[in-house]
């Protein structure tokens, strides 16, 4: 496992969860390099978002091993903390704090968490705030923006904390058909520059363009892990195939 | 036959809206005669305002006597009868209602203790000054000179015992005290109570339930007389502190649950968001979860502090001469015995400009922090 460490930016190994007696997630064996981008699909309550949840310690799993940069998730605070700080999330709901401005949302995890003083985190979040293509909202509260907007300014948030990971939970699932497309350019374009990216989505186009592997996730298992052009094309799970087929029409 | 333009699709532009559609004339309509029904509750309405209010405009203000008189007798003599109100007993007794019996030669530290109060609540209350770091820790001292001021002891003032201090001075020193301190300390029940460690959780219910369950007047009683009971005999803990106390931990108690349902309004998300981005559990709550659960339990907080404010008065059943106690030993006297309605109108009238005031900055403060979601 040591030496697997350098080069994967996160490992599931075994790993189980239950929510009571109900056994979500069951025997996870996943290995994501650095700079891959993996997509996660799978019906609803399959687990997937369980899963990525798992991966920042929204969620506690309860057997198996995770690690994060080659730090291993356990009840240490300090090493949730610390994985937390490399690992950024993006909700389906977009969580943005209301009370604050964008400029705010996007610099106070950096100032408090990194201890970045105030002036070099607002330009770093300006910086990023570009790319997603929204530095004139900077100062405006989210009520302010549409969905579109918000997600990506969840989205500069997380870049903020200059994180080598990023976890997608559904990012696009709340939007209105016309402003999904603006979130997942951004996406893409992170996804190009060599982010390691973990995607819950049901965005096929986005999975065929960008993905280096496909999950297909039911009744809380890995059924199906593939490239997307074997994936889409020759499913082999017959589960697999049925979900295809209904997504894809 | 149309009167209205046709414009190209797409090149309508924004006109006024129609004449009659908005404007006072319009708003009565809407608002005081839609319907049969209204119009008969809006002229029942102002019939009773024509009724009440004028007459008690001439009681009090017109055929009023204010200085002059000496006792209740003189004031009916100056009017001839009674048909107005007699003040001159609240004029004559200022000095009572504002300080108890605080010497006279050292009411002066009593002012200044209410300037150097106004001045912090300025502070804390005004958003300009709050901002200013030096400004707000130098109003947040205050308080304690204000403490050293009153009760004396230092710096070659006298030392007044807690027993002289009554009036204004006292519902200040109860009023502010509790809200000041309760604030804080229900945030941390709040918190307590919410917390995953049952320790936490159990103590902070028991002790909300314990305060909840009891009235006001039960804790003065205990507060005045059982503690000291248990108590080390000789030992002599002031009854104005031990009242402090206790109105400070009620009060805390009921801000803690509303605090408590803000707290449970905050989706869940927050608490996620907060996490996923590394912040401790310490700065979630001061920086994400506490200014958004603080904000929706503002009207709830400021109810509580109003309902805190007007019961200072109970402390007069444990002997302490709050506004309303210095007035009941005023109309006991022969001089003014009678003016029972002037007394209760005066100290309604002080307790409603605070209250009042209280409440229009809470909606002051709940529109400042709107942000639009």
């Amino acid at each position: 496992m040591a030496n697997n460490n350098e080069k994967s930016a996160i490992i599931l190994a075994g790993m189980h969860k239950w929510y009571g007696d109900f056994h979500v997630l069951r025997d996870i064996n996943l290995e994501v390099k650095k700079g891959e981008i993996i997509v996660v699909c799978g019906p609803s309550g399959s687990g997937k978002s369980t899963m990525i949840r798992c991966i920042n310690r929204l969620e506690e799993h309860q057997r198996g091993q995770i690690f994060v940069d080659g730090i291993e998730l356990t009840n240490d605070i300090k090493k949730i903390d610390e994985v937390r700080r490399e690992v950024g999330m993006c909700f389906q709901h977009f969580n943005l704090f209301p009370h604050l401005t964008i400029m705010e949302n996007c610099t106070l995890a950096p100032i408090w968490v990194r201890g970045i003083p105030k002036k070099e985190a607002e330009e770093t979040a300006m910086h990023f705030l570009e790319k997603v293509k929204i530095p004139d909202q900077a100062f405006k509260y989210p009520g302010q923006l549409s969905g579109g907007q918000q997600q990506r300014v969840a989205i500069a948030r997380s870049l903020c904390m200059k994180p080598r990971t990023i976890l997608f939970d559904e990012p696009t699932s709340a939007l209105d058909p016309e402003m999904i497309k603006e979130v997942l350019d951004v996406m893409i374009e992170l996804a190009e520059e060599g982010m390691t990216m973990i995607c819950v989505t049901h965005e096929m186009g986005f999975a065929r363009k960008v993905a280096d592997r496909v999950l297909f996730m039911d009744a809380g298992q890995i059924v199906e892990e593939n490239t997307p052009a074997e994936f889409f094309d020759h499913p082999q799970n017959e589960r697999t195939q049925l979900f295809l087929s209904q997504i894809l029409h | 036959m149309s009167t209205t333009k046709k414009y190209p699709i797409g090149m309508h532009p924004a006109l006024p809206p129609p004449s009659g559609s908005v404007g006072p004339v319009r708003w009565m309509r809407d608002n005081l005669f839609s319907s049969v029904s209204n119009t008969v509750l809006t002229v029942m309405g102002l019939y009773l305002i024509y009724i009440i209010v004028p007459p008690f405009v001439e009681w009090a203000f017109i055929d009023s006597v204010v200085l002059g008189a000496d006792s209740r007798k003189e004031c009916l003599k100056i009017m001839g009868d009674d048909r107005g109100a007699c003040w001159s007993f609240v004029y004559k007794r200022w000095g009572q209602f504002v300080y108890g019996f605080y010497p006279v030669e050292e009411r002066w530290r009593v002012n200044l203790a209410f300037l150097l109060v106004a001045a912090t609540v300025a502070v804390v209350l005004v958003e300009r000054l709050r901002a200013n770091k030096a400004l707000m820790i130098g109003a947040l001292l205050l308080p304690v000179i204000c403490f050293f001021l009153i009760t004396g002891g230092l710096f070659g003032l006298v030392d007044i015992p807690t027993n002289k201090m009554g009036g204004i001075l006292l519902t200040m020193i109860v009023g502010l005290t509790g809200i000041f301190v309760s604030l804080p300390i229900s945030i941390m029940l709040a918190l307590s109570r919410i917390s995953k460690l049952p320790i936490f959780s159990i103590l902070a219910t028991i002790f909300i339930e314990f305060i909840r369950g009891v009235p006001l007047i039960t804790l003065l009683f205990i507060a005045s007389t059982l503690l000291s009971y248990f108590l080390p005999p000789g030992s002599n803990f002031d009854l104005l502190l031990r009242v402090l106390i206790m109105v400070t931990l009620f009060s805390a108690a009921y801000i803690a649950e509303v605090i408590r349902g803000g707290l449970a309004a905050i989706p869940v998300g927050q608490y996620e968001a907060a996490d996923a981005l590394g912040l401790s559990y310490w700065q979630s709550m001061r920086l994400i979860i506490l200014p958004q659960a603080l904000k929706i339990s503002i009207p709830g907080i400021v109810g509580s502090f109003i309902g805190l404010f007007k019961d200072t008065t109970l402390v007069v059943i444990i002997g302490l001469l709050d506004p309303l106690g210095i007035g009941m030993a005023a109309i006991s006297t022969t001089e003014w015995s009678g003016l029972g309605t002037e007394l209760y109108v005066f100290i309604g009238m002080f307790f409603f400009i605070f209250c009042f005031s209280m409440s229009r900055y809470s909606l002051h403060l709940e529109k400042k922090l709107h942000t639009g979601h």
